[in-house]
């Protein structure tokens, strides 16, 4: 199996026709296309074509974290077949991406999907990854004249080491004035059905988040998890704070299309 | 019991607990990322770290036996318990044995998980907790919620309070008066003491010595004053040289409290020999297993064992800053509590829901000197609940809901649609604010966002179009095919050099160390 997906690797490095996935996420796909949107625009730009595979749902997160893995195998199946033939696969979300890298404890014991979920995580990237690690991208000619502050999320940034990449394509963006969030490596407070089944002590933990970000007088919060920023959003909805939240590939490419 | 939402809810009301506890986790976080950044090569040495607890926990039997030989031809007795009841027995008998009326104590982490001081009053004996921390809750009829610093929930003023009703007198909230105080109080107490107890930080096989690290000098005087000593050790404290013990010297301070080092760092090998001027006449050691054994040769949790107590975790852990440790329901607080707890517990139907009391958000594994992956096993706790049918009803049935809508992508768009019928009744400009079905907590605190009027997958086809038509300069398009065929062949390249490795690692046989040992700078997942 391992000689297999090698070969299938080196075939595809000789091939000329790269493909490459959007990997939408589920709430990319039902809550925010306009992220999974301006990810294809931006990658577009820089001269990548993204397919995206109808088959893809959700990484199955919410179920593999409360314990429910025969659950969440059933919802990792589809990306396991989505994916199959792609050479990268690019998602707007270290959570989600992070959770790809769960798959081969989740399917240790089924040996064919074992090596499709070794394979799938070896060619996953979360959006910045792919841009700075792949691509070799940190300016992408934006313009942005605002005040912003970055929130690192928790997966994207301990789990997959994703931390030098957005800040180095926030610092070439034009007039963007960055400030720094207090505490800002302290969780939002999301973490999933956490949110729903400890809703105050989640509470609790946005409350104090979206307060760092108001000490910043930020206009603008950004970073790499749509469903963390959809917490903090939600909070700040909630208190009728007008900061605006908004994913990096979104705050990009409204800096190259002077949107 | 309280469940874990209710014991919660009483310390997010607590304003006086929250202030008290952001105060300090602040500061002990502050003073670790500063002292791990002043050592220069913190990462190396966590690793290290990593690799003796590892190595000493997959040998456990050797060096516990060793530690054990070693300790007795010293001149110390050893006991081992399998339970808790048991270790209380054994310690109860030796106190009969001495007649002992009064008894002092350092702090022990393991001696709270006994409630030794409980079956010591209902003997009759006097025992008095000498760490500062420890003496303030004991006085207060409370728990530690903190593995270091067991007071940590307690401002200034409330100490001054338990104080003076102690004193007789009125002291002012002034640190210096109030240590002064309980500095005069204890010193009659470790004068007049039958038997000193201890905890161990660590204990060394190849002496038999144990360890212990502390700032006040109260563990000096608990183990050279009163005549017999007991020290309570968990059966996985055991570092197997002297040497090891410079790389968790190194580790521990730091990691509790930012400090190079503790005040204080003692190390005893067995009871007062003749040429020495002080020390107790007799030394008995108890080694406690309660449940810990169960960790071993389970790949899961066998790294549980590794923990060495500074509570760095508590003090990186967002929840544990919101609801302090009371709210865990254990002796042990914070993310290792909510994973040591249930593990050391082995019947599933007596797990409370503490698992659940995480964001998952893997600043505890950060913080860990020795790398435990406690938001990894908070999973698989909260799987072999589910597994063992213990998994809440409504959950439950959510999630297999869950599971028959995402195993397909047809039944998944067609819930999108239907959910935007649906959520009609409820939209009000976007947005969903009522506190309805799976949003009523959510909405408590937020306002819920609506789901999309056209999906990404219904706006694919012609966003795809678009961006055909307004393709990249043709340059831009080769440059990035290159710049991707590169990272294919990196690859290739680190697929062909993972299996090279494989092939020696299975050529030299099982000697290379346990299988889950991590390489340095892999990620968390290897």
């Amino acid at each position: 199996m391992e000689r297999r997906n090698q070969t299938d690797t080196i075939t595809a490095a000789a091939k000329t026709d790269i493909k490459v996935s959007m990997f939408a996420t589920c709430i990319g796909d039902a809550v925010y296309p306009r992220i999974a949107e301006a990810m294809a625009r931006l990658l577009a730009r820089v001269g990548v074509r993204l397919e995206f595979p109808q088959g893809q749902t959700c990484c199955g997160q919410p179920a593999f974290n409360s314990g429910y893995w025969e659950e969440a195998r059933r919802s990792a199946a589809t990306l396991l077949e989505a994916f199959a033939d792609s050479d990268f696969v690019i998602g707007p979300s270290g959570s989600c991406i992070g959770m790809i890298h769960h798959y081969p404890k989740l399917f240790e014991h089924d040996p064919v999907r074992l090596a499709m979920a070794e394979e799938l995580k070896a060619k996953s990237y979360e959006f910045t990854q792919f841009l700075v690690q792949v691509l070799g991208i940190t300016d992408l000619g934006a313009a942005f004249p605002h005040k912003v502050t970055y929130h690192p999320s928790c997966h994207g940034s301990r789990l997959l080491g994703i931390q030098e990449e957005p800040m180095a394509l926030l610092q070439n963006v034009k007039g963007l004035e960055l400030v720094p969030l207090p505490f800002a490596e302290d969780c939002c407070g999301f973490g999933g059905t956490f949110a729903v089944k400890m809703a105050d002590i989640s509470g609790a933990m946005v409350t104090e988040k979206a307060d760092h970000v108001l000490e910043t007088s930020a206009e603008v919060l950004t970073g790499l998890d749509m469903a963390c920023l959809m917490n903090i959003a939600g909070q700040l909805r909630y208190r009728r704070q007008p900061v605006r939240v908004m994913h990096l590939a979104e705050l990009l490419y409204e800096g190259v299309s002077g949107a | 019991m309280r469940t874990v939402k209710e014991r919660a809810e009483l310390a997010l009301n607590n304003e006086f607990l929250r202030k008290a506890v952001r105060f300090t986790t602040e500061r002990l976080r502050d003073g670790k990322r500063k002292a791990s950044e002043d050592h220069g090569n913190w990462e190396e040495w966590r690793e290290r770290g990593r690799q003796i607890r590892l190595h000493t926990i997959a040998h456990l039997d050797y060096y516990l036996n060793r530690f054990a030989e070693q300790a007795r031809a010293n001149g110390a007795h050893v006991h081992f318990a399998e339970t808790g009841a048991e270790a209380v027995k054994i310690a109860l008998e030796i106190a009969a044995h001495k007649a002992a009326r009064s008894v002092v104590k350092s702090k022990s982490m393991v001696s709270e998980e006994l409630h030794i001081n409980r079956a010591l009053e209902e003997a009759g004996i006097e025992a008095v907790e000498t760490d500062l921390g420890e003496y303030i809750i004991q006085l207060a009829g409370e728990a530690p919620s903190h593995i270091i610093i067991p007071a940590i929930h307690k401002n200034r003023h409330q100490i001054a309070e338990l104080l003076s009703r102690e004193a007789g007198e009125e002291l002012p909230p002034e640190t210096s008066v109030l240590a002064g105080f309980v500095r005069r109080k204890l010193r009659e107490k470790f004068l007049s003491a039958d038997i000193g107890m201890t905890g161990c930080n660590f204990a060394i096989a190849e002496t038999g010595s144990i360890v212990l690290f502390e700032n006040e000098g109260n563990a000096r005087m608990v183990s050279t004053v009163p005549k017999t000593q007991i020290t309570f050790m968990g059966m996985e404290r055991i570092i197997p040289s002297w040497s090891d013990l410079e790389v968790m010297a190194t580790l521990l301070p730091r990691s509790a409290t930012g400090q190079k080092l503790t005040v204080y760092m003692s190390g005893i090998t067995g009871p007062r020999r003749t040429a020495d001027g002080d020390g107790p006449e007799e030394m008995h050691i108890i080694i406690l297993d309660n449940g810990r054994s169960e960790q071993l040769g389970d790949p899961e949790f066998q790294e549980l064992l590794n923990c060495i107590r500074c509570g760095a975790c508590l003090n990186a852990c967002p929840v544990y800053r919101h609801i302090g440790g009371h709210a865990y329901g254990g002796t042990y607080s914070g993310p290792i509590g909510a994973v040591l707890t249930p593990a050391l517990n082995k019947n599933v139907a007596e797990w409370d829901d503490i698992a659940s009391a995480s964001s998952l958000c893997g600043a505890c594994y950060e913080a860990c000197p020795v790398k435990i992956p406690l938001h990894d096993m908070l999973v698989y706790l909260r799987r072999r609940k589910v597994e063992q049918g213990y998994g809440n009803k409504l959950e439950t049935a959510g999630m297999k809901g869950f599971a028959a809508v995402t195993a397909s992508s047809k039944r998944f768009h067609r819930a999108l649609k239907a959910g935007r019928v649906v959520q009609r009744l409820v939209v009000r400009n976007g947005e969903i604010p009522a506190r309805i079905g799976p949003l009523k907590g959510w909405n408590k605190y937020r306002v819920a966002p609506s789901l999309a009027n056209q999906p990404f997958r219904e706006r694919w086809d012609t966003l795809q179009h678009e961006l055909r038509a307004s393709a990249a300069l043709t340059v831009t398009a080769q440059a990035a095919q290159e710049r991707m065929k590169a990272a294919l062949n990196r690859r290739a390249a680190k697929v062909e050099g993972r299996e090279a490795a494989d092939r020696t690692q299975r050529s030299a046989g099982d000697h290379a160390g346990p299988a889950f040992v991590r390489k340095e700078g892999q990620t968390y997942d290897g």
